[in-house]
């Protein structure tokens, strides 16, 4: 083996054999030190993601408190996973492991959709979503529903947290995007998404009446409770969020699961 | 550290400056200058790719035939790369997120393939890895300079902490939003040329040609 090693180095540096020794001996050494990095780092990277998320899930909930941390706070919810064509509970699924996105993804476990069903271009929709849920007693305070859709370059992921009625926002953001700063960006802005909580989401018909205006609301226009201020320069964005809300919470998302579990006459 | 060390690690960092003298790696220095959390972390990450880089480069310069010499230097940069993505993905977590895929394009910036190719290929390991580790530092003088005001200018912010209260949070100062988008990072580089020439006037290029001016065409000609 020393003595291959040898022969080869001492060929000549432009010689066909030196040349695919070389490339194939530095690939090797490369390989073996880029997969260690990833081995020995991925528990540290899958905390720190998980806890990631639990942040985002919390901030959008409105349950962060200072002098918590975060997983203590997360104690406090509830996670579970919901059958989106029926709206009930499945049990037989861990929330913790199961992952919607990769569900999407993979034909058994999701639906394609027609594009006249896709308003939120998402081309394909899970059977099974995760929820979050904040009880009291058994009452369930706020529901934390995740949501996403196309804006204008990227799938924005975020979540919608509405009270136990099913009906008012409580708070609403993404946690991953890649708008354009500035604009469409501006959905992480904290003055546009202090505009959400209290918004109404469905109408008299019982469809889904919330939606991002062009423009700003007039607060004494008749339907002002349904209507959030459109971001400036970024009508695409603007739509693509009405559009995903409107999809997440209409009948093919979590319509069916609200109607089962909002608080009555909260 | 002996004279000539000393010299590879400060000459880049107004001598010989990478951006503001050689203009290399612009690009990521308009992207994640926005404020100093992001950019001292690319500046670190940076630094220590360039550094490795240069040396591992030096190290097998002798063996490495010269019709794949830039894929070599290809590979064993990215490789470090791809390590320093992963270590940030697992100690700092939010910034990692905040600089996406300006740390997977430190395998393109021009510095670090330029240090390998322009001077790890023809000197020994302790000078390449010294090399590499100025070259670093100048990038980041020119980072964190830029990364400070605009933070400062834009957000009214250092490393996240407020300095200066926002109109928006109820306080006295207006931000400069136009700091916070890439192109308030070329004004802020080309001021910092234009200072670092004014001090070192031996930077100021040449002029390539000079304009033609038709004789009577103005009355400037007879002047000249």
């Amino acid at each position: 083996m020393k003595a291959m090693f040898e022969k080869y180095l001492a060929m000549p540096n432009d010689s066909r054999g030196k040349t695919l020794f070389v490339a194939v001996a530095l690939c090797l050494g490369c390989s073996i030190l880029v997969s260690a990095a990833a081995v020995a780092l991925r528990p540290m990277q899958e905390s720190n993601k998980v806890l990631d998320k639990r942040k985002n899930i919390l901030q959008i909930g409105g349950l962060i408190e200072e002098g918590k941390s975060i997983n203590e706070l997360f104690e406090a919810v509830e996670a579970r996973v919901v059958d989106l064509n029926t709206g009930e509970y499945v049990d037989d699924i861990d929330p913790a492991i199961y992952d919607a996105r990769s569900a999407a993804k993979d034909p058994a476990q999701s639906e394609a959709l027609e594009p006249a069903q896709d308003i939120a271009s998402i081309k394909r929709r899970e059977q099974y979503a995760t929820v979050y849920l904040v009880r009291d007693g058994d009452n369930i305070e706020r529901f934390i529903l995740p949501v996403r859709g196309y804006g204008l370059w990227s799938t924005l992921h975020g979540f919608m947290a509405l009270d136990g009625d099913g009906q008012t926002v409580s708070g609403f953001g993404f946690y991953e995007h890649a708008e354009t700063p500035g604009l469409g960006g501006e959905v992480d802005n904290p003055n546009w998404r202090a505009l959400w909580p209290g918004k109404q989401v469905y109408g008299d018909d019982g469809s889904v009446t919330l939606e991002v205006m062009k423009g700003s609301v007039d607060p004494n226009g008749a339907g002002s409770e349904y209507q959030v201020d459109g971001l400036a320069g970024a009508t695409l964005t603007s739509r693509g969020v009405t559009n995903l809300v409107q999809y997440w919470l209409g009948d093919s998302g979590f319509a069916k699961y609200l109607d089962k579990n909002r608080t009555q006459g909260g | 550290m002996d004279a000539k060390t000393k010299k590879l690690v400060t000459d880049p960092l107004f001598d010989n400056n990478p951006i503001a003298l050689q203009i290399l790696g612009i690009c990521s220095a308009l992207a994640v200058t926005t404020s100093m959390n992001t950019a001292l972390l690319m500046c670190i990450a940076l630094t220590c790719v360039c550094a490795l880089s240069s040396a591992a480069v030096s190290a097998i310069r002798d063996h490495v035939p010269s019709a794949i010499r830039i894929i070599v230097q290809m590979i064993i940069i990215a490789s470090l790369v791809i390590i320093a993505d992963q270590v940030m993905k697992a100690f700092a977590y939010d910034t990692s997120k905040k600089l996406s895929v300006f740390v997977g394009l430190i395998i393109t910036n021009c510095i670090v393939m330029g240090r390998a190719e322009g001077f790890a290929m023809s000197n020994n390991v302790k000078d390449s890895f010294w090399d590499g580790v100025g070259n670093g530092l100048g990038y980041s003088v020119i980072l964190l300079v830029l990364a400070a005001l605009r933070e400062f200018f834009g957000a009214g912010s250092l490393f996240g902490i407020k300095i200066m209260t926002l109109v928006n949070d109820g306080g006295w100062y207006v931000p400069n939003g136009m700091m916070l988008l890439p192109p308030s990072a070329f004004f802020l580089i080309g001021i910092f040329i234009w200072v670092v020439r004014t001090w070192k006037p031996a930077q100021v290029e040449e002029s390539d040609f000079t304009i033609h001016e038709p004789d009577g065409a103005h009355g400037h000609a007879e002047a000249r």
